[in-house]
């Protein structure tokens, strides 16, 4: 049944791009797909083990960098970049997580922010990568080895769908699994997780590992559609709070809020850019910012919440969205 | 003879300069129901949170079917087969009854249906099976009490430690609860050690009694003993008790 | 030297404190994190740098003038926003002020342009007192003297005053400060105005020195942060010292390592301290 509502999505999404070919709509389509697919990622350890992130994007800048590094130093596909990314940033997150488990809370958080800011700190000043300047990917003819398309955004666009098929899956099997239970469980309440035999620690490394290790190869494709990254851009503190935002919004916890979230503020921040920026006065960021104030005040339950107000009783409800 | 399920021996257990639990010791044999009591303040909390791993003792040891166990994590203890409910209760609060259940059961379970199974089971065992799906965070003070003592027991436990799974509830709730106890000890072999306040529930399904005064243990004993133990009356229980408890062993 | 810089880095702690200050009253208070609040410290510096250039006032005349905006904005984000998103679930105020904040740099971005503006010439403009190797900026000085007294007065009068006792109270239970009959939404709406006072005198202070322009607040803001969990949230002596030492560990950091590395010094002094404290210094 909910089965059902997943495959339309990706049905929708996969046909969008292809009914409506202008140029601008596919770059949205593309960046809702990076987005949404981030916010799934960041889902997982943040939505179903309530360990709040505000530093995911170390892992992104960590698996952009990765591929971009190889490709420019020695002509390395980005698609072994990619997975070799992936591979750097669940390693990177077990070196930094395993200590800052111990902190409960907005410690947490604050610690994860504090490790991003330290990572950009460090590539902005590391010379090997070229530090503040950045990297600008060298431009070879249309190849799907290189992961480059001059022509048209739609092989952009197959490769995000791809990834979100992926990760929307992965994120779903986890929900459905032992593992998932586990993660909402210390959610929950801590204690009671390990009256219930649960290694909270285990289970909370795992999620991290696996949620950095996808948002890595998110921090690919970015680099190889925009073709450019420094440390400000990838590392930032924005993309940290954008894959927050957009999953708050949605509705936290579930595999459709990132989804719902990422349909709504990016189409808005992307178009409110394409009409309103450009003139350098800010007025597309205060819109997009007015208008996240007012979502939240007016719909403080998220998306999801308007929903669920909106559907029947809330054990049906909850037996929709988890079975 | 064979060894008692748990042991602790010589517990003590400090919070700074001040000494939650001092000196106790005591064993729960396979089968029995134990209760610990006291008044507040006794340290019954501290005891418990020192046998299934929340805290690490000051001194003493702790042994679970003549295996040590003291200071393991409490995922560890629990994975032994010895677990415990919370005083103040702690559900899952955003999964459902049948969901919280499941979480249990997966300790045992090597699989999805399998773990589906168990949580059935359990919830007729519990009565909660019309309250499957129901937001444990939205149930009853008497449900989620109920919940706490489901969940554990998806954990397929050897014995389980119940901190107050009784205190708030009405007469009829506490009967249920009683009932449940012993039906989990009778019917299915389960080891209880409960720390209680309601007197009147738990010493008519107590085998043993044990009391705890300011850290200390200063009684233990079947039931009758306890309730004329002429200390535990000066410490802890009071003449008007005394009265009541005796009209209620009667009755048992 | 090293006295040189060991003095530097005090002198920016306490404005760093006086920041953290106001962000830990209302984190502590309401459990809120105010993204907002670096930006709260840009209007604070704005203010000030208009009523230089429009109307000729010194900075240390429209301290008055920059604290009351502030406030007021303080009391604004509470009454229209806040109070909407308090009781949201997950992320949902953090959603709001992220918004907010947004919208507040955006906006000032749109009226005065990304172009940075200075406060030229001032009662404390380029006067230093100069002790033996050691160099003292009169503006930094006065910064740092003024951050301090304002943190004092802030916590006396959360100690001291029957509105403190109240925030207090409303702290550690909302329930029970009701039931003794404290207007908590009052109490909110108060301690968002103290709140914006902080960052009121540290803005009109540090216009002095600094740069006024639409980011200018926003590395305050982060710092901030790190600052507030550092020192324990809610703690404002906690933030105190957890200023200094960051604006130490900042300066110290610039010094010996270079001066890219000295805000990832700042984050790293953190990450160190909450290994031996999860709570912060002053945590609970």
């Amino acid at each position: 049944m909910k089965n059902r509502a997943l495959y339309l999505i990706f049905a929708a999404v996969l046909v969008l791009p292809f009914a409506i070919t202008n140029v601008n709509f596919q770059h949205v389509m593309i960046m809702f797909l990076i987005f949404a697919s981030l916010g799934e990622s960041w889902n997982i350890i943040t939505g179903f083990a309530g360990q709040t992130s505000f530093g995911h994007a170390a892992f992104f800048g960590i698996g952009a960098y990765t591929s971009t590094v190889l490709f420019y130093k020695f002509g390395v596909s980005p698609w072994v970049g990619m997975l070799l990314g992936a591979g750097i940033a669940a390693v990177v997150s077990v070196i930094v997580s395993y200590p800052c488990f111990r902190l409960r809370g907005h410690y947490f958080a604050i610690a994860t922010l504090a490790v991003a800011e330290i990572i950009k700190q460090l590539f902005v000043s590391w010379d090997y990568v070229e530090g503040a300047t950045g990297i600008s990917i060298p431009v070879v003819e249309d190849s799907f080895i290189a992961m480059q398309f001059h022509g048209s955004k739609i092989p952009y666009f197959l490769i995000g769908f791809a990834l979100f098929f992926l990760i929307v899956m992965v994120a779903r099997s986890i929900e459905k699994s032992k593992m998932g239970f586990y993660l909402k469980a210390i959610r929950e309440s801590h204690e009671a997780a390990e009256a219930l035999g649960i290694n909270p620690r285990k289970y909370k490394l795992l999620a991290m590992m696996i949620s950095s290790a996808l948002t890595a190869l998110l921090g690919t494709l970015y680099a190889q559609y925009i073709l450019y990254i420094d440390p400000f851009m990838v590392f930032s503190l924005e993309i940290s709070m954008k894959i927050v935002l957009l999953s708050v919004l949605g509705g936290l916890g579930n595999i459709y809020g990132p989804i719902i979230g990422a349909a709504i503020l990016i189409p808005l921040s992307e178009y409110t850019r394409v009409f309103l920026g450009g003139t350098g006065k800010g007025i597309d960021l205060m819109i997009y910012g007015a208008l996240i104030v007012l979502i939240a005040c007016f719909e403080p339950h998220g998306i999801i919440g308007l929903l669920k107000k909106r559907g029947k009783k809330r054990g049906a409800l909850y037996a929709k969205t988890n079975a | 003879m064979p060894k008692p399920m748990l042991e602790a021996k010589n517990l003590t257990m400090k919070f700074g300069n001040l000494t939650a639990s001092n000196n106790v010791s005591f064993s729960v044999d396979k089968g029995e129901i134990v209760s610990l009591i006291g008044p507040n303040g006794a340290g019954k909390t501290t005891i418990f949170n020192c046998i299934s791993g929340f805290y690490k003792p000051f001194s003493g040891r702790v042994y679970f079917e003549g295996k040590d166990i003291t200071g393991l994590s409490p995922y560890k203890i629990t994975s032994m087969g010895l677990t415990r409910t919370f005083q103040i209760v702690k559900p899952l609060k955003e999964m459902t009854v049948k969901e919280n259940i499941l979480t249990g059961a997966f300790l045992r379970a090597s699989s999805r249906s399998e773990a589906e199974k168990i949580a059935d089971e359990i919830l007729k065992i519990t009565h909660l099976s019309e309250k499957k799906d129901v937001l444990a965070g939205s149930l009853t003070t008497a449900d989620k009490k109920r919940l706490e003592i489901a969940r554990v027991l998806a954990t397929k436990p050897k014995m389980i430690m119940l901190d107050e799974a009784m205190a708030g509830l009405n007469q009829t709730e506490t009967k249920e609860a009683m009932e449940l106890c012993l039906n989990l000890n009778k019917q299915h072999g389960i080891t209880l050690l409960i720390v209680e306040h309601v007197m009147e529930a738990i010493m008519p399904i107590s085998n043993r009694v044990i009391v705890l005064n300011a850290g200390e243990k200063i009684a233990e004993g079947s039931p009758e003993e306890i309730v004329n133990n002429e200390e535990v009356i000066k410490a802890y229980l009071g003449e008007r008790y005394h009265a009541k408890s005796k009209q209620t062993n009667r009755r048992v | 030297m090293l006295l040189q810089v060991l003095l530097t880095g005090v002198l920016i702690g306490s404005v760093y404190s006086l920041v953290a200050v106001g962000l830990t009253l209302v984190w502590g208070l309401m459990d809120i994190i105010n993204f907002a609040h670096g930006e709260f410290l840009m209007i604070s510096m704005y203010t000030t740098f208009w009523l230089y250039a429009l109307l000729k006032f010194d900075p240390l005349a429209s301290l008055p003038i920059a604290v009351g905006v502030v406030a007021l904005v303080g009391v604004l984000t509470y009454k229209l926003v806040v109070k909407r998103v308090a009781n949201a679930p997950g992320l949902m105020a953090l959603l709001a002020t992220f918004g907010l904040s947004l919208f507040i740099r955006n906006l000032a971005q749109f009226l005065w342009s990304p172009n940075y503006r200075f406060v030229s010439e001032s009662l404390l403009t380029d006067k230093r007192f100069i002790i033996g190797d050691l160099i003292i900026g009169l503006p930094q000085l006065v910064a740092a003297v003024g951050s301090f007294a304002m943190t004092l007065i802030i916590a006396l009068l959360i100690k001291k005053t029957k509105t403190g006792r109240a925030i207090q109270a409303t702290a550690q239970s909302k329930d029970i400060a009701e039931l003794m009959g404290v207007n908590t939404e009052r109490i909110y709406a108060i301690t968002f105005a103290i709140s914006g006072a902080c960052v009121g005198v540290a803005g009109a202070l540090l216009a002095n020195t600094f740069p006024v322009y639409p980011e200018c607040g926003a590395m305050y803001g982060l710092l901030a942060f790190v600052i507030v969990a550092l020192g324990g949230f809610g703690n404002i002596w906690g933030a105190f010292y957890a200023g200094i030492l960051i604006g130490l560990a900042e300066t110290l950091g610039g010094f010996y390592l270079g001066t890219q590395f000295k805000y990832a010094i700042a984050f790293l002094i953190y990450l160190l301290v909450l290994q031996f404290r999860p709570k912060g210094l002053f945590g609970w």
